[in-house]
């Protein structure tokens, strides 16, 4: 904490950056990753089951509920990476500078375009040395922004006119999510769009992932530790 | 304004009795969802108002939905809502023909300006001026705005005239066009299908003429009395998707047992329209009961919707068609082979670079 004060009290980034140690991501945002990996991971199974069944099961339909099982755990993970998303945009507005990263990418900053493709660089393996980030760094930043904010946005909003299908014409969700389904034409396009948006969202899941274990071997700085208990540490004092 | 004859007045002339005109009410009451008590009122409806013309046009269409109106399953139903329209104009029922037809459509619409409904079965083709599609020697494009101009209201019959159908399935050749697209100024009831069934389209007209309103609309503009749901919602099949159990093959041992058809590609998750309610022929049948998976008819540009067989909607903008699961696969491998391949240059680099170290180079 005392470090993150410093920087709060005015010492250059440039300073701190030189530091070991930082408290990046607040209990909140970690809380919250974790929660829609569990979500998501529930979702893209339970989904990918609901689009493609599993083979037939034998008896009476009366004692069996599989299909009814699976929609459940969809809706219910549904439901709750909709309202930790929501929490996370309330987190964005009042925790640290770094609970905003995932939602506002300074695409007006010069230097955070220089950053960028220093970071393409690197994965380009053009540069030997990657830089230290605090927050994010801008590649992976943009690709949060782009993936999985839009990404989890759309699914959220046709995975719910989806469920308002369900709960019918006049319920709470119909009002809300309703007008989605005849702007993307008719209900089987939702469909269509919601199943597509899955592979969308696992590409970043991958790449994420991938990157986020390389990074940690490879980088200058900690990452997985850093989103499991706040602090970012930094592998060397050298300067950016 | 001329004297309008009540519905019971040209009830009695077609030779119908009062018995019989309350037994349609109560037909009519419970096909509407309204319940035994609105039933004397539709009937003092039909005794004492005066009955409401409806004029009927022909565009590009089949003909289908009046094939299926005529067979309401009542008989009575037919009658009774035929000898309520027909005489006005409908220019596949009606007695005239020819400029005599013409001159009664124009009669019609003269003598009940802004009281008509205008029923409209088909579309008009907009390409070439609309020549795609004549009428008495015009396009049927000029008949439409024409009687759409002084109508009370208008009925879109059908999938065609509701969302365009097969004759605007692409490449839509004629650009037809569904009747919404040319008539903006007026409230559209639309009652989409392929046909839509007999006893939706008496109930819609019926619901019109007895209460003088039109029915509550969902966002579309259908009725939501009869397209509140979807098919899949009240189907007789669903506890077997609840359970899991699908017919997996057409002539496997579930199919025979009645299993749910979603994995034969069965459109009923995605279509709204009431034949797992009211169902088909005098509430005989179903496509599903029947064996066969829902197509969709009633939905918009089901034609452009890929196959009859597939739940989803195949991805043509990716050359051969594909769909999204195979896209996905496709995809996520490529991502998949990326970043192994990054992985192992990684690796390498990570290998060389320690041992130029080790060799004492300076990094930069
Ligand atoms: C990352 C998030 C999500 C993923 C990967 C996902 C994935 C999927 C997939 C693959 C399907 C099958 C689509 C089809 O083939 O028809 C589906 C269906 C569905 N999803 Fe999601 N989904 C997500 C989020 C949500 C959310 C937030 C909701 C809201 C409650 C939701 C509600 C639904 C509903 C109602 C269906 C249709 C179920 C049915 O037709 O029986 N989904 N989802
Ligand atoms: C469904 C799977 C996942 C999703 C949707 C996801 C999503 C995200 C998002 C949106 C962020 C940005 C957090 C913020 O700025 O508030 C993030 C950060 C992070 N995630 Fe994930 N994540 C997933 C799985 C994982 C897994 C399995 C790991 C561990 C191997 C991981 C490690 C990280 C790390 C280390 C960061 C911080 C990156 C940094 O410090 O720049 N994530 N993740
Ligand atoms: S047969 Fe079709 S409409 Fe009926 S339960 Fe199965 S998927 Fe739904
Ligand atoms: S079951 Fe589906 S395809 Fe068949 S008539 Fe009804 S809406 Fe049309």
């Amino acid at each position: 904490m005392a470090l993150e004060k410093q920087l709060e009290l005015g010492d250059s980034e440039e300073k701190v950056r030189k530091q070991v140690a930082v408290y990046v991501y607040e209990a909140p945002v970690r809380l919250w990753h974790w929660v829609t990996v569990l979500c998501i991971l529930t979702l893209s199974i339970t989904g990918y089951f609901i689009g493609s069944p599993l083979p037939s099961v034998p008896g009476e339909a009366s004692d069996n509920f599989l299909m009814g099982y699976i929609r459940f755990a969809h809706f219910s993970a549904g439901y709750i990476l909709a309202v930790a998303f929501i929490g996370r945009i309330y987190w964005a507005l009042v925790g640290n500078h770094h609970s905003r990263e995932l939602f506002i990418v300074p695409v007006w900053s010069g230097k955070w375009w220089a950053e960028l493709w220093h970071e393409v660089r690197w994965y380009l393996f053009m540069v030997k040395t990657p830089k230290k980030y605090i927050g994010h760094n801008p590649l992976g930043q943009l690709a949060m922004f782009s993936f999985f904010v839009i990404g989890n946005t759309f699914m959220i909003l046709t995975g719910f006119a989806l469920y308002s299908e369900g709960l019918g014409s006049g319920s709470w969700a119909d009002q809300l999510f309703g007008w989605i389904i005849p702007l993307f034409g008719q209900s089987q396009d939702v469909h269509t769009w919601h199943h597509l948006g899955m592979w969308y969202i696992i590409i970043f899941v991958m790449t994420h992932v991938y990157v986020a274990v390389r990074e940690d071997i490879m980088s200058r700085q900690s990452l997985i530790s850093t989103m499991v208990g706040g602090w970012r540490m930094f592998k060397d004092d050298k300067p950016d | 304004m001329a004297q309008i004859e009540t519905f019971y007045g040209v009830m009695r002339r077609q030779g119908i009795t009062r018995r019989s005109l309350l037994k349609y009410s109560s037909l009519t009451a419970a096909a509407l969802g309204l319940g035994p008590t609105f039933a004397p009122k539709i009937a003092h409806a039909m005794e004492t108002k005066p009955r409401t013309p409806v004029v009927w046009l022909h565009g590009l269409e089949c003909t289908c939905c009046s094939e299926s109106f005529i067979r309401s399953a009542h008989p009575l139903v037919k009658d009774v809502v035929l000898s309520m329209i027909s005489l006005d104009y409908d220019d596949t029922l009606m007695a005239a023909a020819g400029h005599q037809a013409e001159a009664a459509l124009e009669h019609t619409l003269e003598k009940y300006k802004g009281e008509y409904i205008l029923a409209v079965e088909g579309n008009p083709p907009l390409n070439e001026d609309g020549m795609f599609c004549i009428v008495g020697g015009k396009p049927f494009l000029d008949q439409l705005k024409r009687a759409a101009k002084d109508a009370k209201a208008v009925i879109a019959w059908g999938s065609c005239a509701s969302w365009g159908c097969v004759q605007a399935a692409r490449p839509n050749p004629t650009q037809a066009v569904p009747i919404h697209k040319v008539i903006t100024d007026k409230p559209i009831i639309k009652v989409p299908g392929c046909p839509p069934i007999a006893e939706v389209m008496t109930g819609v007209i019926t619901y019109m003429l007895t209460f003088g309103k039109i029915p509550e609309l969902d966002r579309q503009g259908r009725p939501k009395m009869f397209y509140g749901q979807r098919i899949h919602d009240k189907c007789y099949r669903r506890p077997h998707f609840d359970a899991g159990q699908f017919v997996e093959h057409w002539d496997d041992e579930n199919a025979r047992k009645g299993y749910c058809l979603y994995k034969v590609g069965c459109k009923g998750p995605t279509t709204y329209n009431a034949c797992s309610t009211v169902r088909w022929n005098e509430g005989t049948s179903f496509p599903i009961q029947a064996g066969h998976g829902c197509i969709g008819c009633s939905e918009d540009g089901f034609w452009d919707k890929g196959s009859f067989y597939d739940r989803l909607t195949n991805i043509k903008q990716f050359g051969i068609e594909q769909n999204a699961d195979e896209i996905g696969t496709a995809v996520a491998g490529g991502v998949g082979a990326a970043i192994a391949a990054h992985a192992a240059v990684s690796v390498i680099k990570r290998v060389t670079s320690t041992s130029n170290k080790e060799h004492g180079e300076q990094e930069s």
